[in-house]
């Protein structure tokens, strides 16, 4: 009788190396760029602690990105939904529910002081996420768009919408919300870094663990098999959109925090950076592959890069070239280890 | 006989894929004005015999002479340089473009590097009306019926100067008078000296439109005659006939109460009137032709395609199944003919794809109990003697008939008490296959129920307690064990009378 060895060979251990080589990639850029910098700044505790909470945001839509790309999709509204949730996360905090409308102000919920009002103000931000996420999901599961095209039309959509609930930024926004993105501490480490932790922790559970996260892999992998496996696809992307969404409100909120205000303008480009996280985490755009562990990766190597590459003086155009030749890169070596 | 030197001859062709001898010195010859009829069973190797006279596969050994002279084809772009055109059942068009493109695509008439379009289309409604098609050259192809792309098709072919044309089962989805216009046709090119080979599993068409039949089996040349000295049965007897010796006779059926019924199951198109009936500890086989209805009877019992009509009865219950979720919990497993596209995801794991249709089982609050997981996929490992290095082993990077074993295991593992296996062991070696008939006995003799499809005629007398056999979407006949031979059920899914 052939017994099997319980422990993961062969392919898994694949997916092993592909973490490894993106550590080893992450220390040696640290380490690059702790030789390269004048008086070692790049390594200060400062620093590090600063990448950290530069790669936060990141870090947090990614997860909701790589669970989307391995279910074979894209959400190329994040960004929008980052600005929106941003903007009603400010509003509802400044002006209660309902709030303003261009000159108008209509409240719903008298406005309330306190630690309280952060929790309302996150609150609203992910209710707003979901809802764009569940909108996606509409349209990608019942009306069968493609998720391009759908989250496409979101992100226009979401922009719109932002600008039209407030154009200028939304200020002043109350003390204890302020607290999580620019004053709040722990063990000397910015709150945001702990929410962009227990986002990763939460995915990777879900993704790595969970029933849920195993379907996503088999309708990624392989749709129709998953159907004839009885797996319910709709309602596994449906989750996933919603999943996505959430997290992209989330950062939204959070960015909101750090500049001290709710903008309609910002998260320009975030959905690239989060898909660039993904994809130099080893997540393939073609689904069924990724995990969360990479993306994390990714993303830090991307925050890496970015902080070293301004300290050294490397001026922002030549940084997009060399952030777009790490993702080729990447990429061209992926496809080269997949083949093997 | 005085018969003229034909314009194409393919001597001792053989061709060998992993694990399969597909042709073994084959010989195929042909006639300029002469329509040549190829028939066999499926897998008797005559799709390969057309890939390789196209240029879509190479012969191992073996030689192609085309009008006296040697050649060699090597591509594609070779045969249509000889005049050798195949219409394939899948047709080469370009739904988006008009007709007129498709006809000309790659070689549009020009005028100072523009299309000339008026050209185009003058030229293209000659050829239309040659061959009798009743669109216009600016119709799009995806407008058009089935009947009216196939002359397309044709009509291609002419314009490309086609002196050997490969019609392969051109009468599959025509109704019988988009037939007579084809047969009106192809007499009409034979008497314009093109030579045809016409590729058909209907007797009944063979009879009407060939001057000569070449028979396969099993990748052997069986025959080669004039169509009129020959009758139905001939023909049936060289086309089966193949060894039983491969297959272990399955156990005595024990089969007991009713786990399966259909009475009237109807789907416009597919299937009518499909009655039968499955137990518990029984091996039932749904035999018949490619495309008689088979699969699509199999995905409809378990909710992947809607039914129009008819009833599904669940072990004495009407059941409404309206999606595989729906059949699972029912306890139906379906495994389909396409592993790869249906049965697996190829970039999971082993045991992924064993607990994927009953995740629930090994999952507690949601998350998976790992070593539950192993245990469970560990046991079926053992039990199929699936040979895989690890139980996270890529399914992908598994041979066929482990690919196979592993989709049975998702569905053992469902506890199912009805599968069904739509053509269980294709692409499998040998001693794969035997290990999968043991299995269905085991399974057989444990009170479940099996309904297997199966092209492979011994496959199906060694195997199955009971024989349903399709033709084109009907119930054409049961028959036991006892009853049956490769010639009744050929003769049924031919469209015979019993013999």
């Amino acid at each position: 009788m052939t017994s099997v060895p319980e422990t993961p060979k062969g392919a898994a251990s694949l997916d092993a190396l592909t973490r490894y080589a993106l550590a080893a990639t992450l220390v040696a850029l640290c380490l690059f760029f702790a030789i390269a910098t004048e008086d070692h700044v790049f390594v200060e505790p400062g620093n590090l602690i600063n990448i950290a909470n530069q790669s936060a945001i990141n870090t947090i839509i990614a997860v909701g990105m790589t669970l989307v790309i391995v279910t074979g999709g894209i959400d190329l509204g994040v960004g929008s939904i980052v600005a929106l949730a941003g903007v009603l996360c400010a509003g509802v905090m400044v002006g209660g529910l309902g709030c303003i409308v261009g000159k108008y102000r209509i409240e719903l919920i008298p406005r309330i002081d306190g630690p309280m009002v952060a929790v309302i103000g996150l609150a609203a931000a992910g209710v707003v996420g979901v809802v764009a996420g569940l909108v996606n999901a509409a349209s990608i599961v019942r009306f069968r768009i493609t998720p391009f095209i759908a989250t496409l039309a979101m992100m226009l959509m979401g922009r719109g919408a932002a600008s039209l609930y407030s154009v200028s930024p939304i200020r002043s926004l109350p003390e204890p919300f302020i607290w999580i993105g620019q004053s709040g501490r722990l063990a000397g480490v910015p709150i945001p870094v702990y929410i962009a932790a227990v986002v990763a922790g939460v995915g990777w559970v879900v993704l790595a663990r969970s029933t849920l996260g195993r379907h996503v892999y088999a309708v990624g992998g392989n749709e129709e098999a998953a159907r004839l496996s009885g797996i319910p696809v709709g309602r596994i992307k449906t989750l996933v959109y919603a999943g996505c969404g959430l997290c992209a409100a989330l950062a939204g909120a959070v960015l909101a925090s750090q500049l001290g205000a709710g903008d309609c303008k910002v998260g320009q480009g975030f959905e690239l950076d989060a898909i660039a996280a993904a994809v130099l985490g080893g997540t393939s755009l073609m689904g069924g592959r990724g995990t969360i562990v990479g993306t994390v990766l990714g993303a830090l190597i991307i925050g890496v890069l970015d902080n070293g590459l301004t300290i050294l003086g490397v001026s922002s155009f030549t940084q997009m070239i060399l952030k777009g030749l790490v993702i080729l890169g990447a990429v061209i070596l992926d496809q080269l280890r997949e083949k093997r | 006989m005085d018969a003229p030197a034909p314009v194409l001859q393919m001597r001792a062709i053989s061709k060998r894929f992993p694990g399969v001898q597909a042709l073994d010195a084959v010989d195929l010859a042909v006639s300029s004005g002469e329509v040549l009829a190829l028939v066999g069973e499926n897998g008797a190797g005559k799709s390969t015999l057309i890939k390789i006279l196209a240029g879509a596969d190479r012969a191992d050994a073996g030689e192609i002479v085309v009008a006296g002279r040697p050649v060699r084809i090597e591509s594609p772009k070779d045969a249509m340089a000889l005049g050798i055109r195949v219409i394939y059942q899948e047709f080469n068009l370009v739904p988006q473009l008009s007709v007129m493109e498709n006809i000309f695509l790659g070689r549009e008439p020009a005028k100072l590097g523009l299309v000339d379009f008026h050209r185009m289309e003058s030229d293209c409604a000659a050829l239309l009306e040659r061959v009798g098609a009743d669109c216009s050259p600016r119709d799009l192809v995806l407008r058009l019926s089935v009947a009216q792309q196939q002359l397309v098709e044709i009509a291609k072919a002419l314009s490309q100067d086609a002196r050997i044309l490969v019609l392969d089962e051109p009468s599959a989805t025509l109704t019988e008078r988009e037939l007579d216009r084809l047969f009106a046709l192809i007499r009409d090119l034979r008497e314009h000296g093109v030579a045809m080979v016409y590729i058909s599993h209907r007797l009944d068409e063979v009879f009407e439109i060939a001057d000569r039949v070449t028979v396969l089996r099993d990748g052997k040349h069986a025959a080669t005659a004039s169509t009129s000295e020959l009758t139905r049965d001939d023909i049936i007897r060289h086309m089966v006939g193949r060894e039983l010796s491969d297959y272990i006779p399955s156990t005595v059926s024990r089969a007991s109460e009713e786990v399966l019924r259909l009475e009237g199951l109807t789907c416009h198109e597919r299937f009518r009137d499909v009655n039968l009936v499955v137990r518990a500890g029984e091996i039932v086989a749904l035999a018949g032709l490619v495309g008689s209805g088979r699969t699509e009877v199999a995905r409809a019992v378990f909710g992947a395609d809607r039914v129009d009509a008819g009833r599904v009865i669940i072990a004495g219950q009407e059941a409404r199944i309206r999606s595989p979720r729906g059949a699972i919990a029912l306890g139906i497993g379906l495994a389909t003919e396409d592993r790869k596209a249906q049965g697996l995801v190829l970039g999971l794991g082993v045991s992924a794809n064993i607990t994927l249709a009953d995740l629930r089982a090994i999952a507690r609050h949601g998350f998976i109990r790992q070593k539950a997981e192993a245990a469970a996929a560990g046991r079926f490992v053992d039990q199929l003697r699936i040979r895989t290095p690890s139980l996270r082993q890529q399914a992908r990077l598994l041979s066929g008939g482990n690919q196979q074993k592993v989709v049975l295991a998702k569905w053992l593992f469902t506890e199912c008490r009805m599968l069904i296996l739509d053509e269980p062991t294709r692409g499998i070696d040998v001693g794969a296959k035997n290990e999968i008939y043991q299995l269905m006995n085991e399974l057989c003799s444990q009170g479940r129920a099996i309904l297997m499809i199966s092209s492979e005629l011994p496959e199906v007398l060694g195997v199955a307690h009971r024989i349903y056999v399709m033709r084109e979407g009907e119930i054409a006949g049961e028959l036991t064990r006892e009853e049956a031979t490769q010639e009744r059920i050929m003769h049924l899914a031919t469209g015979g009378a019993a013999a």
